[in-house]
């Protein structure tokens, strides 16, 4: 288990972090999900033992890191992926990682395997590309085979097949009883993978919850109606006590009234629909709605595009 | 792709419990040492250089001996001279003692390596330890050959030294220390910079810079602060004749001063290394 209590932590001015505290369970999926330079990254490299907090502690397993002899067994870690010598092999990056934990060679070979390098395992790491890079972090990270992962990111780069590969395996990892925390931007993917959220904004938290919750949370479900003649059916669907909004593609955006209602409303009318369905809050509109006031680095389009293609 | 089991039952049970060993940490860091060809490319350049210039300068003197008064003849030394090349040798070293520790955070391996052992200034005295012994070992060898090549051209004028002459064996040893340790001062330069070319330029500034700049200053400072400046105080011990006017400290002196330059870059390395976020 990750616990997180009271972290801050500042660079000069910027405060990364906040008085950050939430908990990671075993067993499952946990996404950190937050807008460019929310802190996740930083806090990743507090639990790892990597920079100090100003204030407050991470424990793993109930202990520092720091106080942790051959961490390689309790926690993995990919962290940046590129964090290897260009110069040196596959091999020889794990080799010296395994030595200094005392792990026998022969599990260098197993976790090559186990991310599909073990054929450019003597190459030079810098020839390798984004996704070999990726591949070669993952397997750093399980090469003590612990109990509790961090992976900030691990997607990133990687092709669709390669994505596959991480989400069953992060899944896999999981129900062995471990430890799954993985910091991602790609909300569709986290939706298919996490089983819970931390969700964090300038540093604090906005939410620690089982996905589903997170995404009821969100108050965007609507009914989204299609109909040639688009102004007859907004007015009645008015006086039924609908709030109705029309979006640019010429369809309408409906609350305060479900799909049966909006349906026998056309029909009792002799309207034609060509479209009627409920848009469900996704992860990515919980995400959006709940971080929304947080987002940093925000450029003037970005949410309305968003908004719109909902 | 591969299969998704993480464990496949062989390795870790038994040795979960080996508690951390420093032994452990030397091997891992002989691993890293090893696996790059910069280290490999150092070692080549600063002993083939020690061991070429010691030709180049030998046959040079040899051939204009008989135009060398009989005065500098008498405090002519020939262990010294068939050593001059570890004047260059001193900076491929002090480079890779540099690169040690600086490629570290170029790569960024510097947070695999403290995520795999937290215990930052045991990764650092792991690291000291294994580049001093390969130095130390390869320099050596360097050396003698040099020493012996360079004797053996002198001997063509009845100048050669033999390594049984009074402080011929202390020079050989000197000088091989003298290379270690300076390399040593530039892996703790390295560490407190973490920049390549930083490292680098700090180490160059203490060793040849700074004793220009001591030089220039009025005539009692100048040798009083200058004999214990880093490479005037380390060199004493690499020549057999003294020369200098009774300026510098006596050999071991001087070495030790030497040693304490290199001693207190890698302790003030060891303590920013712990309290700065990697
Ligand atoms: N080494 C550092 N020096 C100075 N500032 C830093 C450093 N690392 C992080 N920061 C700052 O801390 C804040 C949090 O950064 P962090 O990288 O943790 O965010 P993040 O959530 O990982 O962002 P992203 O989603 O873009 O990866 C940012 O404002 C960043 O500029
Ligand atoms: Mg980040």
């Amino acid at each position: 288990m990750i616990d997180v209590s009271n972290l801050s932590k500042s660079f000069g001015n910027t405060k990364a972090i906040d008085g950050l505290s939430f908990q990671v369970q075993p067993g499952q999926i946990t996404g950190f999900l937050g807008p460019n330079g929310s802190g996740k990254s930083t806090t990743m490299r507090i639990i790892m033992g990597l920079d100090w907090p100003d204030a407050g502690q991470a424990l793993i397993n109930g202990r520092p890191f720091a106080k942790l002899t051959n961490p390689l067994y309790e926690v993995g870690a990919l962290l940046d992926a590129r964090a290897f010598h260009g110069g040196r092999s596959a091999y020889n990056h794990l080799l010296y990682l395994a030595q200094s934990n005392h792990i026998p060679p022969k599990r260098v070979d197993e976790v090559l395997e186990l991310v599909g390098l073990s054929s450019v395992a003597r190459k030079k790491a810098g020839t390798f590309s984004m996704g070999m890079g990726q591949r070669l972090g993952i397997a750093s990270a399980l090469l003590g085979d612990p109990g509790i992962l961090l992976f900030d990111e691990p997607v990133n780069g990687l092709d669709p097949e390669g994505i596959l590969w991480v989400r069953n395996f992060l899944k896999s990892l999981a129900s062995q009883g471990r430890t799954v925390l993985v910091s991602s931007h790609l909300m569709s993917e986290m939706a298919l993978t996490a089983d819970s959220v931390v969700v964090i904004g300038r540093g604090r938290l906005i939410d620690s919850a089982p996905i589903d919750q997170f995404i009821g949370r969100s108050t965007q479900s609507f009914v989204i109606v299609k109909t040639p003649d688009s102004s007859s059916l907004q007015d009645i669907l008015r006086q039924n006590g609908a709030s109705v909004k029309a979006r640019d593609d010429g369809s309408l955006e409906v609350t305060n009234m479900n799909c049966p209602q909006v349906g026998e409303l056309a029909a009792s009318n002799s309207l034609v629909l060509h479209e009627l369905y409920l848009h469900e809050p996704s992860l990515e509109s919980a995400y959006m709605e709940l971080t929304q006031e947080d987002v940093e680095f925000q450029s003037v389009i970005s949410t309305q595009a968003v908004h719109a293609s909902n | 792709m591969t299969t998704t089991t993480i464990t496949s039952n062989s390795s870790n049970t038994d040795s979960k419990q080996a508690s951390s060993a420093f032994p452990d940490l030397l091997r891992s860091e002989w691993t890293k040492f090893r696996s790059v060809k910069s280290s490999l490319w150092s070692l080549i350049v600063a002993n083939g250089i020690t061991i070429v210039l010691s030709v180049v300068i030998c046959q040079a003197i040899v051939s204009r001996w008989n135009q060398r008064p009989l005065a500098e003849r008498l405090i002519f030394d020939p262990t010294a001279r068939s050593l001059t090349g570890i004047f260059l040798a001193q900076l491929a070293i002090g480079v890779l003692g540099v690169l040690v520790i600086t490629s570290e955070y170029s790569s960024g391996t510097i947070r695999a390596t403290f995520t795999a052992r937290p215990q930052r200034n045991l990764v650092l005295a792991a690291k000291a330890i294994v580049f001093a012994v390969v130095t130390f070992i390869t320099c050596l060898i360097a050396i003698l050959i040099a020493f012996a090549v360079g004797q053996a051209i002198f001997t063509q004028v009845g100048a050669g030294a033999s390594i049984t002459s009074p402080g011929v064996l202390r020079s050989i040893i000197g000088s091989t220390l003298y290379l270690t340790v300076g390399g040593l001062l530039a892996l703790g330069l390295g560490t407190l910079v973490r920049h390549t070319a930083g490292g680098i330029t700090c180490f160059v500034g203490m060793i040849l810079v700074l004793p220009g700049i001591v030089n220039a200053l009025p005539s009692p400072w100048s040798y009083d602060i200058g004999k214990f400046l880093p490479s005037e105080a380390g060199l004493v011990v690499t020549s057999v004749v003294r020369d200098g006017a009774g300026h510098l400290l006596g050999p071991w002196t001087g070495f030790l001063v030497f040693c304490a330059w290199a001693a207190v870059a890698l302790v003030l390395a060891g303590w920013t290394l712990h309290r700065r976020d990697a």
